[in-house]
């Protein structure tokens, strides 16, 4: 961690009709720093993040992100960032190489550094015999190890992982966080949505969203001494419990 | 443009992929050529013929085997009784119903006007009317062939009258097949470009891959060419297919530029893929955009003269026409194919065509948003 500011949030407001998503929210998020943001189910934690990578407009407020403004830069925001959301979104249908391809493609890379970098990439996830499979044959834990090796393969300042291990066992995400460790070793901030408590434990940072409001923000340390908890599992049932939306369905 | 080729790469990557989408491209223009071209046809032939002769008489049975004799009719019904025939033509037996009264023979001989009365089912008006139209033909000759019989007693002079003698240019022995498949063209290459196209977008919606791509720097004008590329690559393809099927299996005659043809197709699909594309932004489900497009489709299909000459439309749908991209791509088709017209001959069109393509393009471009 260096302390240089990545991510900025001042007063933002996202609305849907009469909807409050985001009231008002205020954060920093630190350079190379692994940064949790927590919620239960419809707090509001997917709306901040479509609107941190730029697919999402805030109703108001100010969002910088790498050093540009959410509302007029997104596309400058866009070539900063990794994105890796909770619905997995590589291309069922084309390989593992033909998907890497792409988003190198996408992206701009050259044809010299998108080999190099695959070659590199399948060695280091093991995925050797994996290089011409579909997609769709993998079992979900490579898949997820992958969209994140894909949503770096750029090297972005920030990453955003909405829920990444969802439904993941237990021992692939702790490889999965293994990775996140070496991203953030590279420099790259990592900006995380995740239900797994344990996972909030290995951030630098936690946040903690209620009905569309930051209610708790600190190292998971901090959090612990101030809420008197033994885990921040404890804390985040003492603060977090949803009222206004039982069902929480609305993410 | 290296992330467009990127890109185009993985959409024919996919394509061929698609074990379905990926034969189905070839196996379309096949089974269009092969049966819709044969099938769609406004010839007839086989009139079912219900014949009432109350005169049995040499005059009746001669111009019922006339009847006969022409190709058009067979007889499926003889009889005396009216109620009987008109049974008959209510139960489908038969199509039309020839009323031959008593004294035909005897008013006829003596050089007097006999009426006979044709009912015709017209269910079907079209059909309808070229039935009755050839019966009357049947009965005009022999009509004239009485005449100059009872003429020749009389005076020796042939009968004084204006014969026509008529050609049918462009299309001389009047072959539905050479009208029929430069429509049936236009409508493979509508197809390709509108439910392909627009089908894939809204897939890439329904999977989630829309956000990874929205939340990459790729540029709108680089997403929608990719995905607009390969399919207008297929769809010219499929013409071309079709183009060689309809001159191996019909002889179909093509007196014009085939490069000309290709541009204004291509022109065309921009356009349609525009419009697809901007369907598409529309639709959160394939279901959605199925149900859109197939509305515009049919009415695209219907309004474009492919079966209906467009002369004979009340005005409001001959103005509607022209937003209809279709209906300047069957003319087009048509203009250049049978008849050989050059680029100045449909220069309107073309250009027509051109400004549609345009229109529907940057509204495609606009409507898609990457941030919303």
């Amino acid at each position: 961690m260096t302390g240089n500011t990545v991510i900025s949030v001042r007063n933002l407001v996202k609305k849907f009709g009469n909807f409050v998503a985001n009231d008002n929210l205020n954060f920093n998020v630190f350079e190379g720093e692994i940064f949790g943001f927590l919620g239960a189910n419809g707090a509001g934690k997917t709306t901040t993040i479509r609107i941190l990578s730029g697919l999402s407009k805030p109703t108001s407020g100010t969002v910088m992100v790498a050093g540009f403004d959410a509302k007029k830069q997104a596309e400058e925001i866009k070539k900063n960032i990794g994105y890796m959301c909770q619905r997995f979104s590589l291309y069922d249908d084309l390989t593992v190489k033909e998907n890497i391809m792409l988003y190198g493609g996408i992206y701009g890379m050259k044809k010299k550094t998108i080999q190099d970098r695959t070659t590199a990439l399948l060695e280091q996830l093991n995925f050797g015999q994996y290089s011409d499979s579909m997609i769709s044959s993998l079992p979900l834990g490579l898949k997820q190890k992958l969209a994140f090796s894909v949503a770096i393969l750029h090297e972005p300042r920030i990453v955003f992982l909405d829920e990444p291990t969802g439904g993941v066992d237990p021992v692939t995400r702790r490889q999965f966080w293994e990775m996140i460790y070496e991203a953030t070793a590279r420099g790259i901030t990592v900006f995380v949505t995740t239900h797994y408590m344990d996972e909030a434990e290995y951030c630098d940072r936690v946040s903690i969203m209620s009905e569309g409001r930051i209610v708790a923000l600190d190292t998971p340390e901090e959090l612990r001494k101030q809420y008197n908890a033994g885990s921040i599992e404890e804390v985040f049932i003492k603060i977090a419990r949803p009222s206004r939306n039982v069902e929480g369905g609305l993410e | 443009m290296r992330t467009i080729l990127y890109l185009i790469r993985k959409e024919f990557l996919q394509i061929f992929r698609d074990k379905f989408i990926g034969k189905a491209i070839f196996a379309v223009p096949l089974v269009q050529m092969v049966l819709l071209v044969p099938a769609v046809t406004f010839e007839i032939k086989n009139i079912n013929l219900g014949i009432i002769d109350r005169d049995m008489s040499p005059v009746s049975r001669n111009l019922i085997s006339r009847l006969e004799g022409s190709g058009f009719f067979k007889i499926t019904c003889f009889t005396h009784s009216e109620e009987e025939a008109n049974n008959m033509l209510h139960r489908n037996r038969c199509d039309m119903i020839l009323h031959i009264p008593e004294g035909l023979d005897k008013e006829t001989t003596s050089g007097r006007v006999c009426p006979v009365m044709v009912s015709v089912n017209a269910i079907n008006a079209t059909t309808a009317q070229l039935s009755w139209a050839y019966l009357n033909g049947v009965l005009q000759d022999y009509n004239i062939d009485i005449i100059r019989q009872n003429a020749a007693v009389t005076t020796l002079s042939a009968m004084p009258q204006i014969k026509v003698t008529n050609r049918y240019w462009y299309n001389e022995l009047l072959n539905y097949k050479y009208y029929m498949l430069p429509g049936i063209l236009a409508i493979l290459v509508t197809a390709i470009g509108f439910l392909l196209a627009g089908l894939n977008l809204v897939k890439e919606k329904e999977t989630g891959t829309i956000e990874q791509i929205n939340v990459t720097p790729i540029k709108k004008y680089q997403f929608i060419t990719a995905k607009m590329v390969p399919f207008m690559i297929i769809g010219l393809v499929d013409l071309a297919l079709g183009l060689i099927l309809g001159k191996i299996l019909f002889d179909i005659p093509f007196r014009g530029s085939i490069g000309l043809m290709f541009l204004c197709s291509a022109i065309f699909l921009a356009g349609v893929l525009g419009l697809a594309l901007l369907i598409s932004t529309f639709s959160s489900t394939q279901q959605q955009y199925m149900f859109i497009a197939f509305f515009f489709m049919i009415i695209f299909i219907l309004m474009s003269g492919i079966f209906t000459p467009m002369d004979s439309m009340p005005l409001w749908a001959r103005k509607f026409d022209i937003i209809n991209p279709m209906a300047y791509l069957m003319k087009i088709y048509r203009m250049i194919m049978l008849k050989g017209s050059a680029f100045s001959d449909i220069a309107r069109d073309f250009y027509s065509l051109l400004i549609l393509a345009a229109v529907f393009m940057s509204l495609a471009v606009r409507k898609y948003r990457k941030t919303a």
